[in-house]
């Protein structure tokens, strides 16, 4: 388990930051993604791959979440 | 020498690494590249932000170099107390210009060096009584310091020390912020560690204190975060965004005081110039005060242009008008700079190897001046730093990542750049190649060079360092062709 913060990125899209290890990324696509249910399964541009606890959205971001990393690019 | 396409730049990495053993080599290769801009992601092909190769010449720091030395170093009312051996403040003491207002020893502490001095017993016996006694002759000696902070230095750790208990005993009975901060040298593999660590003590200790008290805000209220005040560096900047209309609540931490940081919280905007040392703290911000941070460039007329209106953009057309006109009126001042200098300078290549935001941010000055940026490296820089810097390198460019003396020298040699900026540590020995240096983490001891009035004097030393005629007289009158 590993503290992350998602925002939004300039184009408006999610964007992914692991501050344990100062690990910048693009979001590539969110599980789900609607004002219920909001996480899952988070794919990084970098090939990681982590989950979030499904939850409702968050009203801002960025948004600190505690989320599994179930696969790592490096 | 003309440009080198990307093959010609593949095969000098591949001629420098041949000097490695062979496993030295497949670690170094991976710290340097051909830079590609076609690149989304500069993970793809450079690796950065890993430890230094044991025996090889590295131009890194240490946490406490990135804490006390850049963090913390320029708040100027709070006094930071090197709480270990003694070298360790005293070869750092105010190495880095960072230019304050206020009578030192009253109340400004910057270029003081304060420390506890570790000697045999204290290390076999603990500091802690040590520490506690100095903050206690410290409050009889200066009583204006606004506060205090403990850099740890490597033993701190390795002794198991516990300066938190000392300052959170000693902040009470000083009624004085005391922050322990345990950026021990040891930690990480550079100094870009310490500036995280500083940033989660600032955020844990400074940031939140005055979040309860009443503040007479503007709706144009901004921080300058990330500006060290470098030669006068934040001065320049503030001057400028003081014409654009903007109020200027905190420095960070340039010629920034403590009050200044504890007010940051009610800032409308954070503008961050050095984005590697100070990210942390406005992520936090934006996250736990919704204050939005920008990222911005003040090297160079054009970069500044950008930026101005980039920050114009968040706020109301008086400041979007202002600006314009802040623009228009230093534009043919900028002009009448580069007509001076770009006919000494054009066309002259240029290899960069510093830290923090300079491999990147002063590329659109040189390009201002006629000159061209062929290779740049960060001592310390992460992946998103490289992810930056590819957009603004040329084709077929160098970089290297934590680059080794022998690689340097080898890359200088070959690529021959009309001039090199790095270090202290590589002045001599570029100059005694005969190529032309200029100092670049402290603007070799001229300055500031960010903002309008900073382009005016960058310009000028390029020029006093490039066009010296000193560089035409390095063949000794013996070995001169009869």
């Amino acid at each position: 388990m590993a503290n992350i913060m998602i925002q939004r990125d300039s184009k408006g899209g999610y964007q992914f930051y692991l501050p344990k290890r100062d690990l910048e990324d693009g979001i590539d696509s969110m599980e789900f993604d609607t004002p219920e249910k909001w996480g899952g399964e988070i794919k990084l541009s970098g090939g990681g791959t982590y989950y979030i606890e499904p939850q409702p959205a968050p009203a801002r971001l960025p948004f600190s979440v505690r989320a599994k990393r179930i696969d790592a690019a490096e | 020498m003309t440009a080198m396409t990307r093959e010609e730049t593949q095969a000098l990495i591949q001629e420098v690494l041949e000097v490695y053993p062979e496993k030295a080599r497949k670690d170094r290769e991976k710290h340097l590249a051909v830079n590609d801009q076609s690149v989304e992601q500069s993970k793809k092909c450079i690796t950065s932000n890993r430890k230094s190769l044991p025996g090889v010449m590295t131009i890194r720091g240490c946490a406490y170099a990135g804490s006390k030395g850049v963090v913390w170093g320029p708040i100027k009312d709070m006094i930071h107390i090197s709480h270990g051996p003694v070298g360790c403040g005293q070869y750092s003491r105010a190495g880095r210009r960072n230019y304050y207002v206020g009578t030192t020893g009253v109340n400004a502490f910057g270029t003081m060096n304060f420390t506890s001095d570790f000697q045999e017993k204290d290390i076999v016996f603990g500091g802690d009584k040590k520490l506690a006694k100095l903050i206690t002759e410290i409050e009889g000696l200066f009583p204006l310091h606004k506060g205090i902070s403990i850099q740890s230095e490597c033993p701190i750790g390795l002794i198991g020390d516990d300066i938190e208990a000392v300052s959170k005993k000693a902040a009470k009975e000083l009624n004085k912020p005391v922050v322990p901060v345990r950026c021990e040298g040891f930690r990480g593999v550079s100094q870009s560690l310490g500036h995280h660590i500083a940033n989660d003590a600032i955020r844990d200790w400074v940031l939140g204190n005055r979040d309860t008290s009443a503040f007479e805000s503007t709706p144009y209220d901004v921080t300058i975060i990330g500006d060290y005040n470098i030669g006068g560096d934040a001065w320049a900047t503030r001057t400028i965004l003081e014409e654009m209309g903007l109020r200027v609540i905190a420095q960070w931490s340039g010629d920034g005081t403590l009050a200044e940081m504890e007010n940051t919280p009610k800032a409308k905007l954070n503008l961050l110039h050095c984005y590697r040392s100070m990210n942390y703290i406005s992520r936090h911000m934006e996250e736990k005060y919704g204050i939005p941070y920008m990222e911005y460039n003040f090297f160079g007329p054009t970069k500044i242009e950008n930026s101005l209106r980039e920050i114009a953009a968040f706020f109301d057309d008086t400041i979007k008008a202002n600006t314009e006109k802040v623009i228009a009126k230093y534009k043919p001042m900028m002009q009448a700079v580069i007509d001076k200098y770009k006919p000494r300078l054009e066309g002259k290549r240029v290899m960069l190897y510093v830290g923090g935001l300079r491999p990147r941010h002063v590329i659109g000055a040189y390009e201002d001046l006629g000159m061209e940026v062929v290779g740049t490296g960060y001592e310390f820089g992460h992946n998103d730093d490289y992810d930056r810097t590819i957009k603004e390198m040329g084709n077929a460019t160098l970089l290297y990542d934590d680059v080794t003396g022998l690689e340097f020298e080898e890359f200088v040699k070959r690529v021959k750049p009309d001039l090199v900026g790095s270090g202290i540590k590589e002045k001599f020995i570029f100059q005694k190649m005969g190529i032309p240096f200029r100092q670049m983490h402290s603007w070799d001891y001229s300055g500031p060079y960010h903002s309008y009035d900073g382009f005016a004097i960058f310009a000028r030393d390029m020029d006093m360092t490039l066009n010296n005629p000193c560089w035409s007289q390095l063949t000794p009158p013996w070995k001169k062709a009869a």
